[in-house]
């Protein structure tokens, strides 16, 4: 038996997982813990440039029941670094084609891809899954999965605990995460990690642009509302692009300005982050070799003492990993409500405004109550409407809040959450 | 003071081209220039052992677009290379690896060539690889290699002065280190662009304190809007002008003085407008800690500016030739040639780009006496003067790579890190466990070298080896768990770890390709098990050699074979 296994396709595989090392003398190297690893759920989501190479990497690390999760079609400019798709595939789902590349080229192992956005699936979908890998480009999609899998932690249910691996990159730098839902620090708790981008000032835009940057955005937000050449925008359309293109240089020479280009412009509008092959497969066989130690206990993974690798590699190279506390006050994972200071003088706009740029909370479409009584609320339209007349108003003299009261905030993009605060005033 | 703005013609109205939508994601990084120098490189891999950090590394570097690729490589594949290496698959069982894994690799990119040894069944013989394809621009080889292989390397790299970098990856761990020859300068280095600005504001040139005292006379009779559209360049000038004839003609220098200079600063912000202060003052006050302050040389480039150049090759490189002249600048102006940029900051539209346009104009002044000095030269008459441009506006910041002197003996090295390993250990224990710096990952480049010959070493075989070279490394007891963890893999990769490490090498290769970003100096141990990585200068650690003469004879790779145990074997 052995013998087979020092000759056959994972005999390299076999040779850690079979002899326990000297940093895992208690790993459980019976057939059965053995054989568990191919029989594991694991769940991929995104197939774009960290997917891809997820993929790949799980295939090679003995995994044989994965599914990936992803709702985008291909690009021309994901060729440079999403390695399993070719210039034929543009257009195609990313999901589908990817997972049909690596079952073909790994025997053995069997990939189902969901052509979907993550929201559309339920508690249930997630439930069968042993392990869930993210290699996401949006910060609202790691904060819906991550709420989901800490919400679904039932403390009766060992199994009802996916351990989340969360990679991402950004030109040269990078990051891989580990997360025991409830356990240790969920993404939420490291939301202040991401700092949202300051905007410029409308008045910048409208009256005393400077950089091109401030013409292409007035193309984008300004121009494109007051003549629209298209009935929607679509960043993807290289017409609508040239046509803010062509806006914003017209702008710019009118103000003397110099320096934009097409592609400055579709960086802009579409907010690119620059992204290459190689710090993909880093990250990404980072969170996988994490997948591995955590599937089959070969080795000690992040986790429960330092739960977050850094990567950088604009400057020599620089790794860094980290230990990161739970907060107590995390609308995910913590208990208790987090005092929000604030002006009393202030409108409820104004509060609402301040939420979307709020490292700890970045919420697009807050919704409001206190003390049990809504204020403002997004939807259904009847009631945003009759609450519409609150947002003008003052929070202290006009709509009475005072120190102490409980202040409960919702987003539509996380549906399952209360984000409570305890009012404190300037 | 010149009123016109020349306006640069307007760019013609066109979309990407199909390539500059494939590379739009990359070309925000490096620009046409690195895409150019990437697309004329020839790549040579010597791949061995379970080869799949050498293939790993050529994907990333076939994605965006490397000119040629070239594996050598006399394996054929095998049943286990199915489980590790992703560019193979069944129908390859039986036939060459190299030949195999560059038609799955030249798959993913079609503007990518690539050519592969040894053909029709013959020898490797890496003379003729060399002969044949080169020349080389850069040289992977991974571990384990033979003696001979290696030798054919070394001798050509030195002569051709090609950069070489060795790859090891087994088991949960893996590194690599880059041999460059001779010193290896960087001038677009991407700093980060907080860090860039330049506004000399302790030393302005005649035509900014015109503007700026224009712009100021009649400060207090301006109407608000004027007012609060002062850029903070302007405000600075001024009150820093009000500051020195209060202060014998000084600048605040201490922390004291510059929070004084802010109170100045502040007291002549006005609050009685709606808003009840103004942007441009509250800025002004922000940039005082940064902008006003003697400009000190960074590391890099007191590095460049103390080397002696000695070479032949560094006497004939532009490179140093600028330098010198960059040099002769700073001792004459005690400031470094105007970068030319200006960060955004509240201002009308048009003093903006008037104000923008007298740092560019003054940035393109110190570049023509850069380029006057460098005429001046010798050797200096042919050099391109948009090469001293782009040095002019990164001088700050280029990096001297390779020029630090390394450690040459490894029990020195085993020695720091074995006492720095126990200060951390005894500040961890000091501080409850609150405070604790990572262990060394020297000691798993020291077991991984030990088996560069002889991947299937038993522990007590690595630490005989080790300990033949460091006697001290028995003791040791983190050594002898690391000996025991490379022995574990028994020569095998782990596939998570070389395609990280194959991740991690290509984006060094493509740095020293494209000469951006600032390459590791010179090795990177990557330890999988506690997910970090090390950077540690070890150098060429001359004498350190395996001998094992009947190596050459056996085969390479192979099930159940063994080679003989060869030592370091210490000629120094």
């Amino acid at each position: 038996m052995a013998d087979n296994h020092a000759t056959g396709r994972w005999q390299y595989l076999d040779h850690i997982r079979r002899n326990p090392g000297p940093f895992n003398q208690d790993s459980d190297v019976s057939e059965e813990a053995l054989e568990a690893l191919g029989q594991a759920r694991i769940l991929v989501i995104g197939a774009g440039g960290l997917g891809c190479e997820i993929l790949k990497n799980l295939a090679l690390s003995g995994f044989r029941n994965i599914h990936v999760i992803d709702m985008d079609t291909i690009d021309i400019s994901n060729l440079n670094r999403q390695f399993l798709f070719r210039k034929d595939d543009v257009g195609k789902y990313k999901a589908e084609v990817a997972a049909a590349f690596v079952e073909k080229r790994v025997k053995g192992v069997q990939i189902t891809p969901h052509n979907c956005r993550i929201q559309d699936y339920d508690e249930d979908f997630y439930m069968q899954f042993q392990i869930v890998v993210c290699g996401l480009d949006s910060i609202e999609a790691r904060r819906w999965i991550n709420a989901t899998l800490v919400n679904m932690v039932d403390m009766e249910n060992q199994d009802s605990l996916k351990p989340l691996i969360d990679g991402g990159t950004e030109g040269f730098k990078g990051q891989t995460r580990v997360i025991f839902p409830t356990l240790t620090p969920c993404i939420e708790c490291q939301l202040d990690l991401y700092t949202p981008r300051a905007a410029v000032p409308l008045c910048t835009l409208a009256t005393i642009p400077r950089q091109p940057e401030h013409c292409i955005e007035w193309a984008h937000i300004i121009a494109w509302d007051q003549e629209k050449p298209f009935p929607n925008l679509d960043k993807d359309d290289p017409e609508h692009i040239t046509w803010l293109y062509q806006k914003a240089s017209a702008r710019a020479q009118e103000f003397g300005i110099t320096g934009i280009t097409y592609s400055l412009t579709q960086g802009v509008v579409k907010n690119i982050i620059p992204a290459i092959a190689s710090t993909n497969a880093i990250i990404a066989a980072s969170c996988c070799n994490e997948a591995l130690k955590i599937a089959t206990t070969a080795a000690p993974a992040l986790g429960f003492e330092e739960s977050y690798m850094m990567y950088s590699g604009d400057d020599g190279i620089y790794t860094s990993t980290f230990k990161y506390d739970k907060k107590p006050d995390c609308a995910v994972c913590g208990e208790v409500a987090k005092p929000l200071t604030v002006d009393p003088g202030m409108t409820l706009r104004e509060l609402l405004d301040s939420f979307a740029v709020k490292p700890d909370l970045q919420l697009k479409k807050p919704s409001i109550r206190a003390e049990g009584k809504t204020l403002y609320m997004q939807f259904p339209p009847g009631i945003e409407e009759q609450t519409r007349p609150n947002l003008g108003k003052t929070l202290k003299a006009d709509l009475g809040l005072d120190v102490g009261h409980e202040i409960a905030v919702t987003d539509p993009a996380f549906p399952t959450l209360t984000f409570r605060f305890i009012l404190k005033l300037t | 003071m010149a009123e016109a703005v020349t306006f640069e013609t307007p760019p013609v109205l066109c979309g990407p081209t199909e390539k500059e939508k494939k590379y739009d994601r990359q070309l925000r990084l490096w620009a046409a220039s690195g895409q150019a120098a990437l697309e004329s490189a020839n790549i040579l891999l010597v791949n061995s052992g379970a080869g799949t950090v050498g293939i790993e590394t050529l994907k990333n570097l076939v994605l965006p677009g490397i000119g040629n690729l070239v594996i050598a490589d006399d394996a054929v594949v095998s049943e286990p290379d199915l489980g590790v290496n992703f560019f193979l698959d069944e129908s390859c069982l039986g036939r060459s690896r190299s030949e195999c894994c560059i038609r799955l690799l030249l798959e993913l990119n079609p503007e990518v060539h690539g050519d592969w040894y040894p053909k029709n069944e013959e020898k490797l013989d890496l003379q003729h690889v060399f002969n044949s394809s080169g020349p080389f621009t850069l040289i992977i080889y991974t571990n384990p290699i033979r003696q001979e292989d290696l030798a054919t390397i070394e001798a050509y790299a030195g002569q051709y002065q090609t950069p070489v970098v060795c790859v090891h990856s087994a088991g949960f761990y893996s590194y690599f280190r880059f041999s460059l020859h001779g010193t290896f300068p960087i001038v677009d280095t991407h700093p980060e662009v907080e860090k860039t600005t330049d506004l000399r504001l302790l030393q302005p040139w005649p035509e900014l304190s015109a503007f700026a005292k224009e712009m100021v006379k009649e400060i207090d009779t301006l109407d608000d809007h004027e007012h609060g559209h002062l850029p903070y360049v302007v405000i600075l000038l001024h009150f820093l002008e009000q500051w020195r004839q209060s202060h014998d003609g000084k600048s605040p220098t201490t922390p004291k003085e510059k929070r004084e200079f802010g109170r100045l600063v502040l007291s002549g912000s006005r609050t009685n407008n709606p808003e009840g202060g103004e942007e441009n003052f509250q800025e002004a006050i922000d940039a005082i800690n940064k902008n006003i302050k003697q400009s000190e040389l960074e590391p890099g480039l007191k590095e460049v500016f103390d080397h002696q150049v000695s070479s032949e090759v560094e006497r004939q490189s532009s490179f140093w030739t600028i330098a010198r002249a960059i040099s002769l600048f700073y001792q004459k102006h005690g400031c470094l040639p105007l970068s030319g940029s200006l960060p955004d900051m509240k201002a009308q539209s048009s003093i903006y780009v008037k104000l923008q346009g007298l740092y560019k104009e003054k940035a393109r002044e110190d570049a023509r006496e850069v380029l006057d000095l460098v005429r001046e030269s010798v050797g200096g008459e042919h050099i391109d003067p948009t090469e001293v441009d782009l040095f002019c506006k990164n001088a700050r910041f280029v990096k001297l790579i390779n020029a630090e002197p390394r450690g040459s003996d490894l029990g020195q090295i085993f020695d720091a890190q074995t006492a720095d390993d126990e200060a951390a250990e005894a500040m961890k224990i000091e501080t409850g466990g609150a405070f604790s710096l990572p262990l060394s990952n020297f000691f798993i480049h020291l077991a991984l070298k030990a088996t560069s010959h002889n991947p299937t070493a038993t522990a007590d075989e690595i630490m005989n080896t080790i300990t033949q070279l460091i006697p001290q490394a028995a003791s040791h007891e983190r050594m002898g768990q690391i000996a025991q963890e490379v022995a574990r893999a028994r020569g095998g990769e782990l596939h998570n770890i070389s395609a990280l490490t194959g991740g991690m090498v290509a984006q060094e290769v493509i740095k020293i390709i494209t000469k951006q970003y600032v390459p590791i100096d010179d090795t990177c141990i990557f330890d999988g098990i506690s997910s970090r990585c090390q950077r540690h200068l070890i150098g060429e650690t001359p004498g350190v050699r395996f001998e094992d003469p009947g190596l050459a004879t056996q085969e390479l790779w192979g099930l159940g074979w063994t080679w003989t145990l060869g030592g370091y074997d210490d000629t120094t």
